[in-house]
């Protein structure tokens, strides 16, 4: 009981393990771009979490140096990805990935 | 729980940084040369825009001199473990800035641009960024600097595979580029994560030394930490299951990239995974499983090499079975760095040296003909062989070289990746042995564009000869020379990439 009521690392990666998992379902699962983009948020932040944890048991700042350059990476990908999505959306009016398919064979 | 540092330990920093940014120069060089090409064509806006271009050649090749420079410093580590400077460094810089002036040169040669774009705007300053990236992927000693490099050489190559804005292929390629590339270095990272926590540390050496002292104890997280790290690796070399952007993204995108991603970022991405799993990872089996990353390696590299070669065989679309290629022949990079030490890494190297000439050669004349004829499909190239008699002997040897037959370059390629195979005594046949069965289905695929450009007629046949111009001429030709004369004359190759064999920090063999 005393495991389940203190918050220790277990409780930090049991959070971190589920928000890569509805990442990765979000990223399957869907087919709105921006929808995907936001799993892609979801996954980032799981490893995060997993480094702030990391770094508060562990006792070193690299973890926290690495999440704070994951936090910066993660904006510029949003802007980048948010350009290209919306010049999708200005060609194919529609920013769904299942309809844009000109590429197949 | 952080304390201040004192004062003498700050002037120590300080003293270190003051050494680390000598070691640094040519990707200082190379960073001002990127904000130099954005204010230039800020300046030059409206005019032709071969000013920017030459700039850029003019800009990567003084980088030559920086590079050479390191050669003689005496290599280590330094920011602090950030980086490291070491021949395998050194090589990949010459290889990267190379490719960065070939990247250049066939964007010059190609008339979609003029169609396409209005200016070329920032397209050469991204291609500087895009070296930048993969240098610093090439020397990165720690998850911190790996995961910004990547990301910088991702991000530039988004933009880069969607340029031209208005073209429906191009905007979605870059959009299945973009979404695949983001999940799989967020899978990545996590991957980190899990490694960061296992050993507290992020710089590859002392994550090495710290896991071959652990030993056995988590091996199943260690497992499962490589397999996540390898999907990172894997998009980036393009290899089975990593591979589903690569057909789309290398049809739909600008050719000279096309080119670009298809050397350049796999080759970075071949440093990486060297680097990284040389130095960082204990090669052991697992306790629980009875596997470790070898045998995820032998997986890849196996299903990359069947299903590139197969796949090609129904393509009707040149770049595309081109993509469906470069996915074969990540399968047979994957073979020299399952093999390591040291002659397995000169294996690769050489490989990747093959592989720059033939794949660069074999894009810029698909560049020529789709000037001429404005298509890269395959029936469009019947007849070509007595219209464009250069570019199509010079594509016959290129593709010769690609399946690897002899007199040309690509066979020593092979040859090199197979016998550091057998070396390893025969563990590894079996695998050799795939690799030339795939080798030989390859042949039907690469065969068929000659036999269309020599055997059948076209059906306009007006019969007149289209010339591409005396400079792309002359550059095919040398090309296509030098394809055969290494293929002859392998020693300066083979020496280079042995002097780049050597790698900071390395523990097993």
């Amino acid at each position: 009981m005393e495991q389940l009521t203190t918050i220790g690392l277990n409780h930090y990666l049991t959070i971190s393990a589920f928000l890569l998992g509805f990442g990765l379902f979000a990223v399957v699962t869907r087919k709105n771009a921006i929808v995907i983009l936001m799993g892609v948020e979801l996954i980032l932040n799981a490893a995060n979490i997993n480094f702030l944890a990391f770094s508060k048991y562990n006792g070193g700042m690299q973890g926290a140096m690495f999440s704070l350059f994951i936090i910066v990476i993660a904006a510029a990908e949003a802007a980048i990805a948010l350009a290209i999505v919306i010049n999708i959306f200005k060609i194919f009016k529609s920013v769904d990935v299942s309809s844009i398919d000109s590429l197949k064979e | 729980m952080f304390e201040l540092p004192t004062g003498a330990e700050i002037q120590s920093i300080i003293a270190s940084l003051e050494v680390s940014v000598g070691c640094f120069i040519p990707e200082i060089y190379l960073s001002l040369l990127f904000m130099l090409l954005i204010v230039v064509d800020l300046v030059a806006k409206g005019r032709k825009n071969s000013l920017l271009a030459i700039s850029t050649l003019v800009g990567l090749a003084g980088s030559f001199f920086f590079i050479y420079q390191q050669q003689c410093l005496p290599g280590g580590e330094f920011f602090f473990g950030m980086y490291v400077l070491d021949e395998f460094a050194l090589f990949f810089k010459y290889f990267f800035v190379l490719s960065g002036i070939f990247a250049v040169i066939l964007t010059m040669a190609d008339e979609q641009f003029e169609a396409e774009v209005k200016s070329m705007g920032e397209y050469y300053a991204l291609i500087v960024s895009m070296v930048i990236g993969m240098v610093m992927m090439a020397s990165s000693a720690d998850l911190i600097m790996i995961f910004l490099s990547m990301e910088l050489v991702s991000f530039s190559a988004y933009i880069l595979t969607g340029y031209f804005k208005r073209n429906p292929r191009s905007s979605e390629a870059a959009l299945k580029y973009l979404v695949y590339g983001a999940v799989s270095s967020g899978l990545m990272v996590y991957g980190f994560s899990l490694i960061y926590g296992l050993t507290g540390e992020t710089n590859l050496i002392k994550i090495g030394a710290v896991l071959a002292a652990q030993g056995n104890e988590h091996s199943l997280v260690l497992m499962l930490s490589s397999l996540l790290i390898i999907a990172g690796f894997g998009y980036k070399i393009g290899a089975v299951p990593f591979h589903f952007w690569s057909p789309d993204v290398y049809e739909g995108a600008p050719t000279p990239v096309t080119a670009y991603l298809s050397v350049a970022s796999k080759a970075a991405g071949v440093a990486l995974l060297m680097r990284f799993f040389s130095i960082a990872i204990p090669h052991a089996p697992s306790a629980q499983t009875g596997i470790d990353w070898v045998m995820i390696l032998l997986a890849l590299s196996v299903g990359s090499m069947i299903y590139g070669n197969v796949v090609a065989l129904w393509q009707k679309n040149v770049k595309r079975m081109l993509a469906y290629s470069s996915i074969a022949h990540a399968g047979y990079l994957l073979l020299g760095i399952i093999v390591m030490g040291k002659f397995g890494t000169q294996a690769t190297l050489f490989y990747l040296l093959s592989y720059f000439l033939m794949n660069f050669g074999a894009f810029y004349v698909v560049i020529l003909i789709a000037n001429k004829t404005g298509s890269e499909h395959l029936d469009d190239y019947r007849g070509l062989g007595k219209k464009m008699p250069l570019a199509a002997a010079a594509l016959t040897v290129f593709l010769v070289s690609l399946v690897g037959l002899p007199p040309t370059l690509g066979f020593i390629g092979k040859l090199m990746i197979f016998s550091a195979l057998l070396d390893k005594g025969s563990l590894y046949l079996w695998l050799a042995l795939i690799g030339i069965m795939t080798s030989v289905i390859s042949l039907y695929y690469y065969m068929l564009i000659p036999l269309n450009m020599y055997l059948r007629e076209s059906s306009q046949s007006d019969g007149k000869e289209m010339n591409p111009g005396i400079f792309a001429q002359v550059l095919m030709a040398v090309l296509m020379f030098l394809t055969l004369y290494f293929g002859l004359f392998f020693t300066p190759l083979s020496d280079i990439s042995k002097y780049g064999s050597a790698m900071f920090g390395i523990t097993l063999h």
